[in-house]
């Protein structure tokens, strides 16, 4: 084993880290709940960073790092399903790709918009269709901090791809778990900022006992979350994308009510950008059915489906 | 990164598998029922011990010269996981090979390495850990086991309480006063149990006979030569010796492999197919992959040399977070196994209680973690 980095993967973050300066810090906002810069998406788009899983040397876990490094920002952008499920469609997208699970499809879709590339996953096979206006509802008072958008329905034509839905299944979720070990890092880093300057009875936050224990029961899930997400990313096996995905959904269930309760008042402002992360968490964790979904994936993967 | 063994690294398990299964009695597993400090198991340990150090496989990470095989940090690890998930059959030798050794061969003189290392390299000699008191648990720095110097001795009076395997051992790692200070006041002490004036009681507990014990210490006289390291030395000591522990047992390993074991014997009966079961099995085993990853994330920058700080606590926290949740799982929806139905699991239950308690209980991991890892501000004393 070896879970350093590559040299290769640290230049990478490296330069992602300096593309990524200017939207290190929230906007000032209002409705709607999120933060997105197109020219954020484009200078993704530009510098190839949703392109590095077609690359052999650096492959699906290069991929779950950059998710999780974009994650930690403020600002929603689509990454996940571009750079991990893009890769084996083998399409050209200009718009952002938007997955969809055909069981759930009333769920409002991160990212959908005129244009974007909805990958629908079935039971028995996956499809696809670029989205027209016709078809979807922009939800602009969503409480959720990505743009989202509901589907009138499924559309009647489909193109099939050629992608086994098991496969499809085991890379979004381990964009999920990438993306969610991100936002829940983003999230914890800025409660920790919050509770250790905040003061009250003469003291910080933080110096009670009561929120950091807490807090650090949130480190060893987050810390847990991560090296699940990469190790899914290293063979996106099916099971190993589920439990990532499991503990990821699980994770962020746990945290997200208690981080905005140690921000007390602000936790409820848009003043405070908590919510930039949390309120992604919460539309991501329940995905693909959620903590449950997700688990039955763990059970039939490591134990076969159920019977007797 | 690569998260796979390598192909010497997979023979190595293979091998010490199949070291095992020639090794242990064909009904191991009743057998494991005996606590790792019981006097049963000690006896066997003894013998299995001797196996190990004659086929290379006791203390295969230590230094060549001293009768290792230099091997890293990764086949530490492997040697761990198959020994506990097998239920520990090296019984409370573990602690020698994980952290006693290590500590003896970082501070010890040379008198003490060649006093002690042979026995403990050949899987001949037991240990007992002399740290909590009565007063003195989590805050251990609180201990009052007084040890005077008088002329060429110290004379050590007090208790000390929880003691695992001091009914049986040879040799106390002690932590005793020697000044004021609380911490830079107390000093380590390699104290042969049979020295006159030492009492040891057994404790009954849940974790198995034989296994907890009091310590009692009236003018026990021990050669001022017994010190490991200076006077005061003790609190930098066993920073070094309890991250070793920390990361020592793979409890990871036995809760996977129990929770395996649980599912196995639900499925068999047509019990597993009830889906909230299903579903809490699933959860229990990404806890359990995330606290083995966590531990893992540690021992590969353990084999690149780095010292290891708080992070430890971080992984420890997460395997308590495993353990717990399989002992409830298998209590829960096997509770038969604690009734004696299924040794491996009563086995896997009793020793997974300690998890949380053992080398620093689990709320004082969550305080290194807030201070050392997070940055919190620390708490006004």
């Amino acid at each position: 084993m070896d879970l350093s980095l590559t040299q290769d993967q640290r230049v990478i973050l490296d330069a992602l880290d300096a593309m990524l300066r200017p939207w290190e810090s929230a906007p000032i906002h209002d409705a709607p709940l999120f933060a997105s810069d197109h020219a954020l998406d484009r200078a993704l788009a530009d510098a190839g960073f949703l392109e590095v899983a077609n690359d052999p040397e650096l492959g699906t876990v290069t991929a779950a790092l950059v998710i999780e490094r974009l994650a930690r920002l403020p600002y929603a952008t689509e990454a996940a399903a571009s750079a991990l499920v893009g890769p084996v469609l083998g399409e050209e997208t200009a718009g952002p790709m938007c997955l969809v699970d055909a069981r759930q499809w009333r769920r409002p879709v991160r990212y959908l918009r005129e244009g974007a590339r909805v990958v629908l996953l079935e039971d028995r096979g996956v499809s696809g269709f670029t989205a027209s206006a016709t078809q979807f509802r922009a939800e602009p008072e969503a409480l959720f901090a990505y743009p989202v958008a509901t589907l009138h329905g499924l559309p009647e034509v489909r193109e099939p791809l050629t992608i086994d839905p098991m496969q499809l299944r085991a890379r979004w979720q381990v964009g999920l778990a990438s993306e969610c070990a991100g936002l829940l890092a983003g999230a914890l880093a800025s409660v920790v900022s919050h509770v250790s300057d905040r003061k009250q009875f003469g003291r910080p936050l933080a110096t009670f006992q009561a929120l950091r224990h807490r807090l650090a029961e949130a480190q060893v899930r987050i810390n847990g979350t991560y090296w699940l997400a990469i190790r899914a990313a290293a063979d996106c096996d099916s099971g190993n994308a589920a439990l990532a995905a499991l503990h990821a959904a699980e994770t962020a269930r746990i945290c997200t009510y208690d981080f905005h309760q140690f921000l007390g008042a602000m936790g409820m402002t848009l003043e405070h950008p908590l919510h930039l992360w949390t309120y992604r968490l919460k539309l991501l964790a329940g995905e693909l059915g959620g903590v449950s979904g997700h688990a039955r994936s763990v059970a039939d993967a490591l134990w076969g489906p159920a019977s007797g | 990164m690569n998260f796979d063994w390598t192909e010497e690294e997979q023979a190595f398990r293979q091998h010490l598998r199949e070291f095992i299964t020639r090794n242990v009695p064909q009904d191991w597993e009743r057998f494991a029922e005996h606590g790792p400090g019981s006097a049963a198991l000690t006896e066997f340990a003894r013998e299995f011990c001797g196996k190990l150090a004659q086929d290379d496989l006791l203390t295969p990470h230590w230094p060549v010269e001293i009768g290792g095989l230099g091997l890293d940090p990764w086949h530490q690890t492997i040697l761990a996981e198959e020994m506990w998930t097998t239920g520990e059959p090296r019984g409370g030798q573990y602690m020698n090979v994980n952290w006693i050794g290590p500590t003896l061969m970082k501070f010890g003189s040379e008198e003490h390495k060649a006093r002690y290392l042979p026995g403990i390299t050949s899987g001949q000699s037991l240990w007992c850990q002399g740290f909590s008191e009565p007063g003195s648990g989590s805050d251990l720095a609180s201990l009052r086991t007084k040890a005077e110097p008088v002329g060429e001795v110290y004379r050590v009076n007090g208790q000390k309480v929880w003691t695992s395997y001091a009914g049986l051992a040879e040799t106390c790692f002690l932590l005793c006063r020697t000044g004021e200070d609380r911490k830079r006041g107390i000093s380590i002490l390699l104290v042969p149990m049979d020295t006159p004036g030492i009492t040891v009681r057994d404790i009954p507990s849940i974790i198995g006979r034989g296994d907890i014990h009091e310590v009692f210490f009236d003018d026990v006289e021990v050669p001022l030569s017994a010190r490991l390291g200076e006077e005061g030395q003790a609190w930098d000591i066993i920073a070094y010796s309890l991250t070793n522990e920390r990361l020592g047992i793979p409890r990871y390993a036995l809760a996977r492999a129990a929770l395996e074991r649980s599912v196995s014997i639900l499925s068999e009966r047509g019990d597993f197919a009830d889906d909230a079961v299903r579903i809490e099995a699933a959860s229990v085993a990404s806890l359990c992959e995330a606290a083995r990853l966590a531990s893992y994330a540690l021992v590969d920058r353990r084999a690149k040399g780095e010292t290891l700080g708080a992070e430890a606590s971080s992984a420890r926290f997460a395997t308590v977070m495993a353990e717990r949740r399989v002992a409830e799982f298998v209590t829960e929806h096997l509770p038969e196994a604690l009734a004696d139905a299924h040794p491996y699991l009563k086995m896997h239950h009793q020793r997974g209680i300690v998890a949380g308690i053992a080398a620093g209980a689990a709320e004082i991991q969550l305080n290194i973690i807030a201070s050392d890892v997070l940055q919190l501000p620390r708490e006004p004393r």
